[in-house]
C-alpha cells in the first residue's frame, strides 16, 4: 500500500534540533564563546563584516558561532539582519591619509615618508604548524608582548598614490562633488553598465574566493593590468556623517579598514601625457587578500574607460558583478536540492515519448 | 513662525496602507472597474479621500511627486505624511496628483518610460468629480474579460485622443488612477478605448 | 496584532511601498519584468525570496494564504513559508485552493480553476526567458524593447529539427497580451494553458534576479509554437493511483527497485478533495500519511 510522504513541521523542527546538536559538538569540550571568536578568530570576523556589509564585531562573531564556522552562512545571517535596519544616510568619504596606521607597506618605493610598517602579518611566517598553540588555557600558548612600539602616530604617512600624484604621474581621482547621490545596490537594483561607486560596492560585498580567482586570472593574462602594489595600509580611520539639521559633519567613531591602492599600466594619448592608472580596494578590518583582489578586479573592470579590449572574464562587468555575491550564489546553487519532482517528471515523460517515437520509426531512417 | 496645522494621515499606516494598495492593485488589474479605495478620513478639504489614500500608500522619499496647480495647497500635507519630494518638473515626477476638473490632464507631459525600462513612467492620480455619471466610454484590454463600461465625469474633451496616443506608444506610456470620494478606478496603459469620446 | 518583534508580514513599510509600486507597473505592462530593489530575506535565495516579498507586500490581515511547492501543501519549503507568514503576519492559512485569497506557488498552478478574488504568486528562479540563449542582461533588455524574439523562435525550431519536438517541457515560454515573451517560472507546460484568460491576477517574483512581473486577469497568454508544430500539453497515460483523476498533473513515485512505480496527483489538495468526494484510483492509499524521515 502506497502512503504519500508528508514533509511536516515536525520533521523541520527535528532537523533544527539535530543542527543545534551538531553545532555544539562534544559536550565534554567547553562551549566556544562569541568573545573568543571575536578576539581570536578576528580575520573570520573581518571577512563576515566586509561581505556582510555590516560593521559589528559582536554580531559577526555570533553569526560565525551560529553558522558553525561556515563563513558564507555567517555572512548570510548578517545580511538578513542588516536588511531590517533603517538606513539613515551615508558617511563622508573616509580620509585614509589620516589613518592611524598599524601596517603599511609599499611595493613601489624602498623607503618613503612614514616608512614601511610591517605590522601583524603572516607574510614572513614559516608555515609550520605551531604545536604550542595546542596547549590550551595553561598559559603556555600566550605569546610574548610585541617588543617594538607601533608606528609613531605623529609621523605623517602620506599615501603612495598621493606621492605619485604630486608629480601628476597617476590618473587623478575625480573631484568630490558635495551632495552628489551615492549609489547603493542594496536599495536599487543594479543595472548595466554600472557606475564605479556601485561596482566598488559590489566588489566590497563580493566573495573573497571569487575575487581572488578573478584577480589571479588577470595576472595570468586574462586581462592583464601590470599592477604594482602602491600601498596597502591597515589601521583606524574616523567616520563622519553630515547631519542635515546641523549642516556640518559629526564624527561617529573610528573603524578599522584595510586599503589597497594598485598602481597600474600607464595610459596616455597624443594630447594627454602618460599616467599610471588606479585600482582600488577597501574592506572592514584586516582583509588584505580581499582588498588586493578587489583592487585588481576594479582596475580590470575599468577596461572601457581606458579603451582596452575586454578579453578576460575579470574585465566583463556583467559577468563579474552578477556572480560575485556569495549569498546569491550559494542560494541558487543550493536550491537545486529543493524538490524539482514536477519539472523532472515533465522531462522524464518527454524523454520517454521521444524514445518511443524513435523506436517506432521505420528502420530506413537508421540505415541512412 | 508657526508651522501650518496639518490634518492627520493614516491612523494605522501598516494596515490602511495595505488596504489602499490592495484596492489600487485590484483596480489596476481590472481596468475601468470601480473599487472601494478605503480613503483617508482626515484628508484635507478639497482632496478626495481615495486620492489621498493612494498617494499616502504609494509615495515616499524615493518618488518625486508633482501637484497640479489646484492641488498645490496640499503640498505641505502630502510632503509631511509621505516624505516625497515635491517637484515642479512634470517630466521628473514618479507620481502626480491632479485635479482633473480644475487643471485638466495632459498625459504627454509626464514621464513615459524608455524602451528598455517602460516602468520608468509616471503614475497619475487624478481626482474626478464623479466616476459614475460622466459620458460613457467602453474599454478593452488585459484585465478585462470582454469589455468594460466607464462613466467618469470630468475628463478632458480630448481624452479619447490623448488616451489613444498613450496606448499607441505601448509599452511606454502613463498609468492613471481616477478617484472620487472613497472610490477609484484605474486605466493602465494597456487599456484601449473602443467606444466613446469622453 | 501579532506578538512578534517584526513588522506585519516582516518587511518594513518602505520596502513594501517599493515592491507595491513595482507590482502596479508590472500589472500595467503585462509580461514586462520590472526591476525592484529585492531585499535580503531570512531565507536563502532560491527558496522563494521573490515570491515571499511579493506576498508580504500584498498580504493583509483578512487574507487567507495557501502555499504550495510542486503542487503540494506539505512539502518542507511550503510548510516553512506558510509558517513564516503565520508567524510574522498572523494570517489565516489554508490548504484548500478554493478558500485561499493568496496562493504562493513554486512550480505548479493548482488544478482547481482560480477565481476573481484570488491572487497567484509565483516563485521565479530565472525570470528572463531569453537568458539561456543570451546570458547578457544588456542584450536581452534590448531584445524585449525591440520585440526582437527571433532568437527564441530559432531555438525552438532547432529543437524540432533535432528532436522532432519543441524540447521544452517546463518553463515553456509564453507571449503575454501580444507583446512580451515571458518565462512562466518552471511550471510544467501542462499548466501553461491555465495562465490564459485566467480570472485571477498572477504575480511573479524573482528575488535573486530582482524582477517582478505580472499577468492581469483575463489576459491572452499564448505558449510559443509553430503552425506545423503546435503547442502540446504533457499527457499522462494513466490516471492518479489514489483518486483516479485523469485530468491532473502526476508525480511519479518509485515504489521499489524492480521498476515498480505509481502516478499520483502532484496537487495534494485536489487529490484529497476528490477522495473525500468518493473518487478512488486503483491504489487508493490510506488516510494516514507517513512523516518524512528526519
Amino acid at each position: 500500500m502506497y502512503v504519500a510522504v508528508k514533509g511536516g513541521e515536525r520533521a523541520i523542527d527535528n532537523a533544527h534540533r539535530l543542527l543545534a546538536e551538531a553545532r555544539r559538538g562534544d559536550r565534554s569540550v567547553p562551549e566556544i564563546g562569541t568573545a573568543q571568536i571575536r578576539e581570536q578568530l578576528s580575520l573570520a570576523v573581518d571577512r563576515v563584516m566586509t561581505e556582510g556589509s555590516l560593521l559589528d564585531r559582536d554580531l559577526a562573531a555570533l553569526a560565525i558561532k551560529q553558522a558553525r564556522g561556515d563563513l558564507i552562512e555567517a555572512i548570510f545571517l548578517v545580511r538578513a539582519y542588516r536588511t531590517t535596519l533603517p538606513r539613515f544616510g551615508h558617511s563622508e568619504p573616509l580620509d585614509t591619509a589620516a589613518m592611524q596606521v598599524r601596517r603599511r607597506i609599499s611595493a613601489t618605493y624602498k623607503d618613503l615618508p612614514g616608512g614601511q610598517v610591517l605590522g601583524p602579518t603572516f607574510d614572513y611566517t614559516h608555515r609550520l604548524l605551531d604545536f604550542a598553540l595546542e596547549a590550551e588555557g595553561d598559559g603556555q600558548g600566550e605569546p610574548a608582548r610585541p617588543a617594538t612600539a607601533p608606528a609613531d602616530p605623529d609621523q605623517p604617512m602620506p599615501r603612495v598614490t598621493d606621492i605619485i600624484g604630486g608629480e601628476d604621474l597617476i590618473e587623478r581621482n575625480p573631484p568630490q562633488e558635495a551632495g552628489a547621490p551615492v549609489g547603493d545596490l542594496t536599495r536599487d537594483p543594479l543595472n548595466f553598465p554600472a557606475a564605479r561607486d556601485l561596482r566598488l560596492q559590489n566588489l566590497a560585498r563580493g566573495d573573497e574566493g571569487f575575487l581572488l580567482a578573478l584577480a589571479y586570472s588577470t595576472q595570468r593574462g586574462y586581462g592583464r593590468t601590470h599592477p604594482f602594489v602602491g600601498e596597502i595600509r591597515l589601521g583606524e580611520v574616523e567616520v563622519e556623517m553630515v547631519v542635515e539639521e546641523l549642516g556640518f559633519a559629526v564624527p561617529l567613531g573610528d573603524i578599522t579598514v584595510t586599503e589597497c591602492q594598485m598602481v597600474n599600466q600607464f595610459k596616455g594619448s597624443a594630447v594627454d601625457p602618460p599616467r599610471f592608472t588606479r585600482g582600488y580596494g577597501l574592506g572592514f578590518g584586516h582583509c588584505e587578500r580581499k582588498a588586493m583582489s578587489m583592487a585588481l578586479v576594479d582596475r580590470s573592470l575599468r577596461a572601457d574607460a581606458f579603451e582596452e579590449e575586454r578579453k578576460g572574464p575579470a574585465q566583463d562587468e556583467e559577468f563579474v558583478l552578477s556572480h560575485s555575491d556569495n549569498v546569491q550564489a550559494t542560494g541558487f546553487v543550493e536550491h537545486l536540492k529543493l524538490p524539482h519532482y514536477v519539472d523532472f517528471q515533465a522531462e522524464l515523460a518527454f524523454i520517454r515519448q521521444m524514445r518511443a517515437e524513435q523506436a517506432a520509426r521505420p528502420e530506413t531512417e537508421a540505415a541512412e | 513662525m508657526t508651522p501650518p496645522r496639518l490634518e492627520a494621515g493614516f491612523a494605522d499606516p501598516v494596515i490602511e496602507g495595505q488596504a489602499a494598495f490592495r484596492a489600487t492593485m485590484d483596480a489596476m488589474a481590472r481596468p475601468g472597474r470601480i473599487v472601494v479605495l478605503p480613503g483617508v478620513r482626515t484628508a484635507p478639504e478639497g482632496l478626495a479621500p481615495a486620492a489621498c489614500a493612494a498617494i499616502l500608500a504609494l509615495c515616499d522619499f524615493e518618488t518625486p511627486l508633482w501637484l497640479s496647480p489646484a492641488m498645490a495647497a496640499h503640498g505641505p500635507y502630502l510632503r509631511f505624511h509621505t516624505g516625497a519630494p515635491l517637484t515642479a518638473d512634470v517630466a521628473a515626477a514618479a507620481f502626480a496628483l491632479v485635479d482633473a476638473a480644475q487643471d485638466g490632464i495632459d498625459l504627454a507631459r509626464f514621464a513615459q518610460g524608455v524602451p528598455a525600462y517602460p516602468d520608468r513612467s509616471a503614475t497619475i492620480v487624478a481626482q474626478m468629480p464623479s466616476l459614475r455619471d460622466g459620458a460613457p466610454l467602453v474599454i478593452a484590454g488585459p484585465g478585462i474579460a470582454a469589455t468594460q463600461d466607464m462613466r467618469v465625469a470630468g475628463l478632458p474633451a480630448d481624452f479619447a485622443r490623448q488616451w489613444a496616443a498613450n496606448r499607441a506608444s505601448f509599452p511606454l506610456g502613463v498609468d492613471l488612477i481616477l478617484a472620487a470620494g472613497d472610490e477609484a478606478l484605474a486605466l493602465p496603459r494597456s487599456a484601449r478605448i473602443i467606444e466613446g469620446n469622453g | 496584532m501579532t506578538d512578534n518583534p517584526y513588522n506585519f508580514a516582516y518587511l518594513d513599510e518602505q520596502t513594501k511601498r517599493m515592491i507595491r509600486r513595482a507590482i502596479l507597473k508590472a500589472v500595467a505592462i503585462p509580461g514586462y519584468q520590472v526591476p525592484f530593489a529585492s531585499r535580503e530575506m531570512p531565507m536563502p535565495y532560491g527558496w522563494g525570496t521573490g515570491g515571499v516579498q511579493v506576498t508580504a507586500a500584498i498580504l493583509g490581515p483578512k487574507d487567507v494564504l495557501k502555499v504550495i511547492d510542486q503542487g503540494a501543501d506539505d512539502t518542507t519549503n511550503a510548510v516553512s513559508i506558510r509558517a513564516f507568514f503565520a508567524k510574522t503576519a498572523g494570517v489565516q492559512t489554508t490548504t484548500a485552493t478554493a478558500e485561499a485569497t493568496i496562493i504562493q506557488t513554486r512550480h505548479r498552478i493548482p488544478e482547481a480553476p482560480l477565481g476573481e478574488d484570488q491572487v497567484l504568486v509565483y516563485q521565479v528562479p530565472i525570470p528572463e526567458p531569453l537568458r539561456f540563449l543570451e546570458p547578457r542582461e544588456t542584450e536581452t533588455r534590448t531584445m524585449h524593447a525591440l520585440s526582437e524574439y527571433g532568437l527564441m523562435h530559432v531555438k525552438l525550431y532547432e529543437d524540432i529539427a533535432r528532436f522532432g519536438h519543441i524540447a521544452t517541457s517546463y518553463a515553456y515560454p509564453v507571449e503575454v497580451a501580444g507583446r512580451y515573451v515571458m518565462d512562466p517560472s518552471p511550471i510544467p507546460k501542462f499548466d501553461n494553458p491555465k495562465m490564459d484568460d485566467c480570472p485571477a491576477l498572477q504575480l511573479f517574483g524573482a528575488g535573486r534576479e530582482k524582477r517582478i512581473y505580472a499577468i492581469p486577469p483575463h489576459t491572452r497568454v499564448v505558449s510559443l509554437d509553430f503552425d506545423d508544430h503546435p503547442f502540446e500539453r504533457n499527457r499522462f497515460s494513466q490516471p492518479c493511483a489514489l483518486c483516479g483523476a485523469g485530468d491532473s498533473y502526476l508525480d511519479e513515485v518509485v515504489t521499489d527497485d524492480r521498476g515498480g512505480r505509481l502516478f499520483v496527483c502532484s496537487d495534494t489538495d485536489y487529490c484529497e478533495g476528490r477522495r473525500e468526494a468518493g473518487h478512488r484510483g486503483h491504489q487508493p492509499g490510506g488516510p494516514e500519511r507517513k512523516e518524512a524521515a528526519e
